[in-house]
């Protein structure tokens, strides 16, 4: 077992654990900050697996960005934590039951497809190849999502104001 | 040589599935957007694992616009999300049942 092999599963085993924790959290707060940790474990899985700059990428926008929009929120909004079970019986229990279902499916799929077996071996795609890649092949999906992360802005805008009418009760 | 390619599919198949599993089973908006995130983070994996089996970079170019679609379905769902908070003052899913 190289020292990759052991890395990989150490932080499989952290990643896995530290989001399972997070969702069985009934303060949201601290589900968010174990969602953190998690998403720093994938971070370091995509360094280990060859994409430094999808690695630093990922602490920036998803550890950091988006999570600390979780924490704004969560922070904002004040609400009480939730009464009653964590999980509804009604709820929880075919979800897992389809979860693991599905789990077990794709697990003999996996396994049963000789492909599947083949070892990764280490290589790592430099920030700047990548970069030429990106610009040179895909340069309309950029201006697209460019596009759609200004039309996201402007629904959130239009979402999150706040309306005087609501407060006096009267609709405009 | 790292693993083989299936244990990290099966690795993202668990992350995804708890993912899945949050989703579907707790009763607050906040965790079905965080349990949203948890998918597409272990889709992400699966994508970057696939582009070091095949060496090719174009798994790592969808990662980077998942990475954007992400931000933008979390900006949009909260801003709906502190809409229904103002109108029903909690985060249950089941007291909003009205599109208005």
């Amino acid at each position: 077992m190289t020292l990759y092999t052991a890395l990989f599963y150490l932080l499989g085993a952290l990643i896995v654990a530290s989001t399972g924790v997070a969702v069985t959290r009934r303060n949201l707060v601290h589900a968010v900050v174990y969602l953190i940790l998690s998403f720093f474990g994938t971070s370091l899985l995509f360094y280990l697996l060859g994409a430094p700059l999808l690695a630093a990428l990922w602490v920036i926008i998803y550890a950091g960005a988006i999570m600390v929009l979780f924490l704004f929120i969560i922070m904002m909004t004040r609400a009480d934590a939730q009464a009653g079970p964590l999980f509804p019986p009604g709820q929880w229990i075919p979800a897992a039951v389809l979860g693991l279902l599905y789990l077990v499916v794709g697990s003999l799929m996996v396994l049963a497809v000789p492909e599947t077996g083949a070892e990764l071996r280490p290589a790592v795609a430099a920030p700047r190849n990548f970069a030429l890649h990106l610009f040179e092949t895909h340069w309309l999906s950029v201006e697209i999502v460019s596009v759609l992360l200004l039309v996201a802005l402007m629904g959130a805008l239009y979402l999150g104001r706040r309306r005087e009418t609501d407060v006096s009760g009267e609709e405009p | 040589m790292i693993v083989p390619f299936g244990h990290l599919l099966i690795l993202a198949g668990i992350l995804f599935v708890i993912g899945l599993f949050c989703a579907l089973a707790r009763r607050s908006l906040i965790m079905i957007l965080l349990g949203v995130e948890i998918m597409l983070n272990a889709a992400a994996i699966a994508f970057v694992g696939g582009s070091l089996h095949w060496h090719d970079m174009e798994g790592q170019t969808i990662v980077l616009f998942i990475a954007a679609v992400a931000a933008t379905e979390v900006s949009v769902g909260l801003a709906m999300i502190v809409h229904v908070f103002r109108k029903t003052g909690s985060f249950d899913p089941v007291l909003f049942d009205l599109l208005k």
